[in-house]
C-alpha cells in the first residue's frame, strides 16, 4: 500500500514494472493515511498483477464513518472478468498529453498499445483536455497549500521531533520545524502559505480552485462523448539514473514526474499504470488507463485485458534469489524461501 | 455596512470628559457637569438622528460609544464537536484526548450531530436564517493549546445568520421603567475549542491540557449595537437564559462555558465610528461592564488628549481594574482561512426539501427542531406578567436569580394565597434575606414547602405578618413548630419565635 496524491503510487509502478493502481477519491478510507493534500491523497495499491490489485481494492473500499469523504454506499469483494470482446469499447488518445519531452521510447510504446486496441476491434479516437496544461501548476499551487496547512501540526509537542532549545515556545517551534522538514518540505509550507495570504488568496488559491474546477470538468466532458477510458503514458521516460536525477531542482523534476498522472488527482477519478515493456536499456515502462469516477471495476477489466495482451516479463522473484546467489557465492545470505 | 444608529444607553446618559476634580469613572447614571480646559467643536456630519436627553450644556463634549460582542458557548454535549472524547469540567489533565484531539496524523474530524442540532435550535431561538448549506474552514495560527496548527470554524459560510436579540433592562427611579433593546446577530458559526495553557513562570515552563481542545462552541456574534457595559451585560445574561432554556449549554462563565470578547470604539456623534479595540476572554459576569466601561473611558480619555486608539488586542486585569494591553498579538494577523477538505457542506433540510426514505439518523430538519424548541425566558416572563399580573421587572427578577423561578413556582403549587403576596415574599422577604446572608438560592433554609405553608398560615389570618416574617427564616427543619404557632396565644407565639429565631441563628453560623 502506498498513496497517491499526484502519481506517488502509479510512477514507481511504471519505474518498477509493476501494476500501480490509484482508486477514485472517496472509495477507499484515508483514515490512518498520513495527509499531504487531503482532498487529492488516496491510499494507493502496488501489486504484481492487475487481479492482485482487484483483490485488495476490495478489501479496502467502502464507507468509513471515520472519514466524511467516503461515499455512503458499501462495496463488496469483486473478482474481475476476463475480458475477451473489446470491440464495444472505446479508448480515448488525449492529444495534448503528447508532449516534446516525451521521450521516443515512451512515445512509441503508447502508439503501439493504441493500435493494440484498435486491431482487436475497439475504437480509439483522438480527444482533448483543453485545461491539460494549466494543469501541472494549478496542482502546485494547491498542493502546497494544503501541505502548509497539513504540516502546521508538527510542532515538537504531542510527537515527533523536538529540538532542545526552551528558551520560548516559538523559538522552539522554529528549531524544531527546520531540522524536522528538509528544505523541499521548508519551501512547500512557505509557498503554501504564501498563496493563503489575505492579499493573495483570491489571485492564487481560489483562481487554483477555479482551474481544477475545468480540468475535471475536460473530464467529464470526454467521458460524457462516450469514451470509456483514456490510455497515456504514466511517466516521461523510463526511470532516470541518480546523477542525472539530482542535475535539476526538486519543483522541476515534480513538474515532470507528475505531468501526466497529477490531473487525475485533481479530478478525483481512479487510474491505474500497467507495465507494457522493458525500454532498451531494459527498465520497466508503463501506461496509464485513467478511468470514469466510481468505475473502477471496469477501469481494471481493461487494464486486465492490455496486461494480458502485452505479457510484461514480470520478475519471478526464484529467478532473482537464484541470479543473486550465485553473485555472492561466498557471502553468507539469509535464505529465505519464496515460493509462489 | 451600514450607517450606525446612535443609540442611548441608559437614558439620560452620555460620555463626558473625566471631571478634573476626579470623579468616578463608572458611574452610572448622568454624569455630573465637568467643566474641561478646551472645547471641541462638533462635526458638522450629521447625518443619524442624534437623540440627546438634554441639550449639550457648554464645555462638555459629546462621545458614543459602540460595544459589539463575541460570544463563544460551549456545547452541552456527550462528546467534542468532531471525535469521539467526552466533554467534562475538570477532569484529570490530558484525560479525556483522542487522536484526532491530539493532531495526530491520519486522523479525520466527523462532526458530531447533537452540536448542529444545538446550533439550529440557538439559531432559531435568536431569530436568525438557518443557513441550509454551510461549509468548514481552517483558521490557522501557531499556539502551544492548539495541537493541529488551525482551528476548524466556519469563517465563509456559517450555519446561522442575520438574527437578533432582544434584551430588557430595568431603568428609572425605581428601575420600574422596562427599557426593551435589541442587538443584532451577525452570524452563529460552529468552531473547535481550544486546550489550556497553564504558565508556570516559576519554572519558566507552560503546562498544556488538551481536554477542553475540540469541544464544540457556537460562537455567537453580536453587532455592535450595544453603547455601554450595562447594555453589553444585560444582553449576555439574556443570551445565558436562552441557552439555558434551549439546553444548548450551560453557560455558566465560571466553569468557562461562556467566554465574551468585546469589540469597543468611541466617535463623536455623527462622526464615523472610531479604531476599536478587541477585549479578550471576559470571563466573569461581575468584570465584563467594569472592563468595557473602563476601556470605553480609557479611549475617551486618550483621545482628548490627543493620542490615538491602536487597533489592538487587550485583556481585562481584574486586580487592578483595567484592560491592559496583550503582548502576544501585536501586529495583525492572517489566519490564512482555507477550506477544511475533510469536511464536505453540510446540508439541512426542512420538511419541504427533506429526501424521500431518507435515513433519519443522518439529516436534519429544521421544521421538526423548531416545533420542538422548549419555552424560551421572554415567553417565560410574559407568562408570569399574563398568569400572576406581576410586574414585568418582577418577571426579570425571577429568572435572573438562579433557581429563584423553580422556587416560586413550588410555593405557588402548595400555596392558596395570593400570587402577588407570593411575589412580594419571594422577591423581597426571601430574596433580601438570602443577598444578605450571601447565600445562592439552592442554598436558601427556607424550603419552597415551608414558605408556602407560612403564607397559607398569613392568608387565614393565623399569624401576623410581623411574625410571619420572623419565623420565615427557620422554618425549614422546624415544622412541628409551624402547627405550635397556630395556637391563639400570641404571647407563646412570641416566645417560640425567639426561642426559634435563637436556634436558627446559631444553626447558620
Amino acid at each position: 500500500l502506498g498513496s497517491d496524491t499526484g502519481g506517488s503510487t502509479r510512477n514507481p509502478a511504471a519505474h518498477c514494472g509493476l501494476v500501480g493502481l490509484k482508486p477514485s477519491y472517496g472509495l477507499v478510507s484515508r483514515h490512518g493515511l498520513i495527509p499531504l493534500v487531503n482532498s487529492m491523497d488516496v491510499p494507493g495499491i502496488l501489486t504484481r498483477c492487475v487481479d492482485d490489485a482487484a483483490i485488495v481494492l476490495g478489501v479496502l473500499a467502502g464507507h468509513d464513518p471515520k472519514d466524511s469523504t467516503t461515499i455512503q454506499d458499501p462495496v463488496k469483494p469483486f473478482v474481475l472478468p476476463s475480458l475477451t470482446d473489446v470491440s464495444k469499447l472505446c479508448i480515448g488518445i488525449p492529444k495534448e498529453y503528447l508532449t516534446p519531452e516525451l521521450s521516443s521510447e515512451v512515445r512509441s510504446l503508447w502508439s503501439k498499445a493504441a493500435n493494440l486496441f484498435e486491431s482487436e476491434g475497439a475504437k480509439v479516437i483522438e480527444v482533448s483536455l483543453p485545461h491539460t496544461s494549466y494543469s501541472i501548476v494549478c496542482y502546485h499551487v494547491l498542493c502546497t497549500s494544503e501541505v502548509a496547512s497539513n504540516m502546521a501540526r508538527f510542532d515538537g509537542l504531542e510527537y515527533g521531533h523536538r529540538c532542545d532549545i526552551d528558551v520560548s515556545t516559538e523559538a522552539m517551534y522554529a528549531a524544531t520545524r527546520r531540522e524536522g522538514f528538509n528544505d523541499v518540505v521548508r519551501g512547500r509550507i512557505l509557498s503554501g502559505n504564501f498563496f493563503l495570504l489575505k492579499e493573495n488568496y483570491e489571485n492564487y488559491f481560489v483562481k487554483a480552485q477555479k482551474v481544477r474546477r475545468l480540468i475535471a470538468n475536460d473530464f467529464v466532458t470526454v467521458f460524457n462523448s462516450g469514451v470509456d477510458v483514456l490510455l497515456t503514458p504514466t511517466t516521461l521516460s523510463e526511470a532516470v539514473p541518480y546523477t542525472e536525477f539530482i542535475k535539476e531542482d526538486n519543483r522541476t523534476r515534480s513538474a515532470q514526474d507528475d505531468i501526466f498522472t497529477q490531473a487525475a488527482n485533481m479530478a478525483g477519478l481512479p487510474a491505474v499504470s500497467v507495465p507494457m515493456a522493458l525500454s532498451n536499456q531494459g527498465l520497466p515502462i508503463g501506461l496509464q488507463f485513467i478511468g470514469r469516477a466510481f468505475c473502477d471495476q471496469e477501469l481494471l477489466t481493461i487494464a486486465k485485458w492490455f496486461e494480458k495482451q502485452v505479457q510484461f516479463p514480470v520478475i519471478q522473484l526464484q529467478e532473482l534469489m537464484d541470479d543473486c546467489s550465485s553473485v555472492f557465492e561466498n557471502e553468507k545470505l539469509a535464505s529465505v524461501s519464496l515460493k509462489q | 455596512m451600514a450607517a450606525p444608529m446612535l443609540r442611548l444607553c441608559c437614558p439620560g446618559r452620555r460620555w463626558a470628559l473625566a471631571c478634573i476634580d476626579g470623579c468616578s469613572r463608572h458611574r452610572r447614571g448622568a454624569p455630573n457637569g465637568c467643566t474641561s480646559s478646551r472645547r471641541r467643536g462638533q462635526s458638522s456630519v450629521a447625518q443619524q438622528p442624534f437623540i440627546t436627553a438634554q441639550k449639550p450644556r457648554k464645555g462638555e463634549h459629546e462621545w458614543a460609544a459602540v460595544v459589539g460582542l463575541e460570544i463563544h458557548a460551549q456545547i452541552s454535549s456527550k462528546s467534542k464537536l468532531f471525535s469521539g472524547s467526552q466533554v467534562h469540567f475538570a477532569a484529570p489533565p490530558n484525560s479525556l484526548v483522542s487522536f484526532f484531539d491530539a493532531s495526530l496524523p491520519g486522523t479525520l474530524p466527523v462532526l458530531n450531530r447533537r452540536c448542529v442540532e444545538a446550533a439550529v435550535m440557538t439559531g432559531l431561538a435568536l431569530n436568525c436564517r438557518i443557513n441550509k448549506k454551510s461549509l468548514f474552514d481552517r483558521k490557522h495560527y501557531f499556539y502551544a493549546d492548539l495541537p493541529a496548527g488551525y482551528q476548524i470554524t466556519q469563517q465563509r459560510l456559517p450555519i446561522a445568520v442575520n438574527g437578533s436579540l432582544v434584551y430588557s433592562f430595568c431603568a428609572g427611579k425605581n428601575r420600574s421603567q422596562v427599557i426593551n433593546k435589541t442587538a443584532r446577530v451577525k452570524q452563529i458559526q460552529l468552531e473547535q475549542d481550544s486546550g489550556k495553557s497553564l504558565h508556570d513562570d516559576l519554572r519558566s515552563q507552560t503546562l498544556i491540557d488538551l481536554n477542553r481542545a475540540g469541544v464544540g462552541l457556537l460562537e455567537v456574534v453580536l453587532e455592535p449595537d450595544m453603547s455601554c457595559g450595562e447594555e453589553a451585560a444585560t444582553a449576555v445574561r439574556e443570551l445565558q437564559l436562552i441557552l439555558q432554556a434551549l439546553g444548548t449549554s450551560q453557560a455558566n462563565m465560571a466553569e468557562g462555558q461562556l467566554r465574551v470578547d468585546a469589540n469597543i470604539s468611541v466617535h463623536h456623534p455623527g462622526e464615523p465610528l472610531g479604531v476599536r479595540t478587541e477585549v479578550k476572554n471576559l470571563n466573569s459576569a461581575r468584570f465584563l461592564a467594569k472592563a468595557i466601561d473602563y476601556e470605553i473611558q480609557r479611549q475617551i480619555n486618550e483621545l482628548e488628549n490627543g493620542g490615538e486608539i491602536l487597533n489592538e488586542t487587550r485583556s481585562f486585569d481584574s486586580k487592578l481594574g483595567c484592560t491592559i494591553p496583550m503582548r502576544d498579538k501585536e501586529g495583525k494577523q492572517d489566519y490564512r482561512f482555507m477550506p477544511e477538505p475533510n469536511l464536505p457542506p453540510l446540508l439541512l433540510y426542512d420538511t419541504e426539501s427533506l429526501p424521500a426514505g431518507a435515513d433519519p439518523q443522518q439529516v436534519i430538519d429544521i421544521d421538526r427542531i423548531r416545533e420542538q424548541l422548549p419555552e424560551l425566558p421572554s415567553v417565560t416572563r410574559e407568562k408570569l406578567v399574563q398568569q400572576y399580573g406581576m410586574l414585568p421587572e418582577h418577571s426579570f427578577t425571577l429568572l435572573n436569580e438562579v433557581g429563584l423561578l423553580e422556587f416560586f413556582q413550588n410555593v405557588m403549587k402548595e400555596t392558596r394565597a395570593e400570587p402577588k403576596k407570593v411575589t412580594s415574599w419571594v422577591l423581597n422577604t426571601l430574596l433580601g434575606f438570602l443577598k444578605q446572608q450571601n447565600l445562592a438560592v439552592s442554598e436558601s433554609p427556607v424550603t419552597p414547602s415551608a414558605l408556602a405553608e407560612l403564607l397559607n398560615l398569613l392568608d387565614r389570618k393565623a399569624i401576623s405578618s410581623s411574625a410571619a416574617k420572623q419565623t420565615d427564616c427557620i422554618l425549614h427543619s422546624h415544622q412541628q413548630c409551624v402547627k405550635l404557632l397556630v395556637s391563639p396565644h400570641p404571647r407563646r407565639l412570641l416566645l417560640l419565635s425567639v426561642f426559634l429565631i435563637a436556634d436558627i441563628l446559631v444553626g447558620v453560623k
